[in-house]
């Protein structure tokens, strides 16, 4: 499978030790990307959250249970099983920061990706989206209102990287070579214990490589060989096995392969 | 001029009244389909009972399974075409009209089931040469014009329309040229049945389905030609079955289908083989090799045991099969009907496994299990298809001569 690689890898750490579950997350992304309220919420598997929120657990009984929260947002994969299925290429790995975009007036509404996609972190549009009277005017400009009957994800708030770029050639400034902070999510944003942290995975003055490379990180379902731009660090080990899909009998050195 | 005169020459059909009875309950199911189908399209696909964890469910399964069940069409016809098997010409006619209504009936169902129907010429607008499914777009499209080109000489051979001479002489210009149409369709029908298999063999996130390539193509692409030509001519046996039950007449020779049991039987066990290979490696290649054991791919309590694995393979694979090629038992129309409908359910088994439970299984640790049950929405717009096919296959019954023995028969 072809591995698509780019100068400017944009990626993101999120420190399971310091997320405490809130959901700030969840919420700032909902509003930024104009993510309608559902009529109803009561089908948990129907709704858009594009920053779903998993609860871990050690799986020990008190006083020994330990709690973790995983925020995932899309994976952004650098081998995306996502966009290699998609028949009609509403789904790319893009060169901007390989970032994986879906585009919405192509999608057909296959949900061929949906199936691809471990992590689910693809939604689909079930219904017309509908905001409460006067909520229109809270909605982001930049961003697309989905109909109904295609599928959406995040994106790493994309249109705040348009921006930055923007800023940055009225500056002067290189627009591939963004400091840190001159673009984040509004995930990692709003995040009040900093648990989420955003930039460039290929710059190594950026904090994101920094974490990324460390013993303590890990990358969700690294074994199926996605790639995932998005890191997880924790130092807690049962976490990091829950990355992955941990074999308790696991044979070693790849003698059962 | 009289109803009867529109009937094939020298058969006898039932009287009209009870064929009308006969349509007008089949129309329930239209009906009530039709009312399903507008609510869909209206609303929208939120009306099923499909979630973000079940983007594909019934209507997908519904899909695969006709689309490999129809695989008697092209299969026949390579094998009476190109193969030259002469018998055959006794029940192609049946075979091409099933795959017809199987492919017809999977492409309405698709049109329901994406969530922008109004966009479906995008796959040939944007295809993405590397998607499965645009190589299924592009086959399944053309091989229902195929059939379509193979149907028409079909209906332009009724007693009433051959009598024009254009119709006649087309008719017979269309067969003629059968051969290449038989030709153009294997090789169709051999892609998309494979693309549709590697549809779900290259879903490498998915540890249920995915399979290593065997040069381009996934494992899962031979797996899924290999089970649609091993059940489509068992499929098209029994409808000429079914059909005889229904009307009380005998359409095709039992030598006839004993030779359709004998094509399947023979290609059941080949495909059987490579699915007890396939398995077998999956479970203790493929599985720990991504960090998995055998018994995390099931869920008793969720609907997904292994009980489907274990109907797929022995019930409904190797029994069949070991039936199918032996004589003895295809001489007993019982048991080679048995057979015949073992194999037919075990394709639908292996082709709800690969859509249904393949995406219920939590490929994250800490995911879970959920069911999925399809609602009324997509139970009526399947049972509309199903409606569609007998409805259209009632109307060539009784006005076109799909039956080339069936006056011998009945004297």
């Amino acid at each position: 499978m072809q591995h698509m690689e780019f100068k400017v890898k944009w990626g993101m750490v999120i420190d399971l030790d310091k997320c405490t579950g809130c959901g700030a997350c969840s919420i700032a992304c909902r509003a930024e990307n104009n993510i309608p309220p559902m009529q109803d919420a009561s089908n948990k598997l129907r709704t858009t959250d594009w920053m779903n929120i998993y609860e871990l657990s050690n799986g020990k009984k008190f006083p020994d249970l330990e709690i973790a929260y995983l925020p995932r947002p899309c994976m952004q994969c650098g081998k995306p099983s996502c966009s290699t299925v998609c028949p009609v290429v509403a789904t790319t790995k893009d060169e901007e920061g390989g970032i994986v975009s879906q585009v919405y007036p192509r999608c057909i509404g296959c949900r061929y990706c949906m199936a691809a996609c471990p992590y689910h972190a693809r939604y689909f549009n079930w219904f017309d989206p509908i905001w409460p009277e006067g909520m229109e005017k809270t909605l982001t400009p930049y961003v697309s209102a989905r109909p109904r009957g295609v599928v959406e994800k995040c994106t790493f708030c994309h249109h705040r990287f348009n921006a930055a770029k923007e800023q940055a050639r009225m500056s002067g400034a290189d627009p591939l070579d963004l400091p840190e902070d001159a673009y984040i999510p509004a995930c990692a944003e709003v995040c009040p214990t900093g648990a989420i942290v955003f930039g460039n995975l290929k710059n190594p003055e950026h904090r994101v490589a920094k974490l990324a490379a460390s013993k303590y990180a890990f990358r969700l379902l690294a074994r199926l060989g996605t790639d995932p731009q998005v890191y997880y660090y924790s130092k807690r080990d049962w976490v990091r096995q829950l990355g992955d899909n941990y074999l308790q009998k696991e044979l070693k050195g790849g003698e059962h392969v | 001029m009289s109803e009867r005169e529109f009937w094939p020459e020298g058969v006898e059909r039932c009287d009209l009244g009870k064929f009308l009875a006969w349509l007008g309950f089949i129309s329930i199911f239209l009906v009530w389909g039709a009312y399903g189908a507008y609510k869909v399209l209206g609303t929208g696909i939120g009306v099923t009972a499909l979630d973000n964890y079940f983007g594909f469910g019934l209507w997908i399964t519904f899909d695969l399974a006709v689309i490999a069940l129809g695989a008697g069409a092209f299969f026949s016809g390579f094998l009476r075409y190109i193969m030259r098997i002469d018998e055959l010409k006794n029940i192609i006619n049946l075979a091409v009209i099933v795959g017809f209504l199987c492919y017809s009936g999977a492409m309405l169902i698709l049109v329901l089931d994406i969530g922008q129907p109004l966009r479906a010429w995008f796959g040939y607008w944007h295809p993405n040469v590397h998607s499965m499914l645009t190589e299924v777009i592009f086959c399944i499209t053309c091989y229902c014009t195929v059939l379509i080109i193979e149907y028409v000489p079909l209906i332009l051979e009724n007693r009433q329309i051959a009598k024009n001479r254009f119709c006649h002489h087309l008719a017979h210009n269309f067969h003629v040229y059968m051969p290449l149409f038989a030709g153009i369709g294997t090789f169709l029908s051999t892609f998309h049945q494979g693309s549709l298999g590697g549809m779900y063999g290259v879903l490498f996130g998915r540890p249920f389905v995915f399979r290593e390539g065997f040069f381009i193509w996934p494992w899962t692409f031979f797996l899924f030609v290999a089970s649609a030509i091993a059940s489509g001519p068992a499929f098209t046996m029994l409808c000429a079955t079914f059909m005889e039950t229904i009307t009380g007449r005998k359409l095709v020779s039992y030598e006839t289908k004993k030779l359709m049991g004998k094509i399947a039987g023979l290609l059941l066990c080949f495909y059987m083989f490579f699915k007890i290979l396939d398995t077998y490696a999956w479970a203790k290649g493929i599985l720990p090799g991504m960090g998995l054991t055998f018994d995390q791919m099931y869920n008793s309590a969720a609907g997904y045991g292994k009980t489907w694995l274990w109907v797929e393979l022995f019930w409904c694979g190797v029994i069949p099969a070991i039936m199918l090629v032996t004589p003895a038992v295809r001489n007993r129309p019982a048991l080679l009907y048995t057979a015949a409908i073992l194999d037919c359910v075990g394709i639908v088994i292996n082709r709800f496994v690969f859509t249904v439970q393949a995406l219920a299984i939590p490929v994250m640790p800490f995911d879970q299990w959920f069911s999925y049950a399809p609602n009324w929405a997509e139970w009526s717009t399947s049972l509309m298809i199903i409606a569609y096919g007998f409805l259209v296959m009632s109307l060539s019954y009784r006005y076109l001569p799909i039956f080339p023995q069936e006056r011998a028969l009945n004297r």
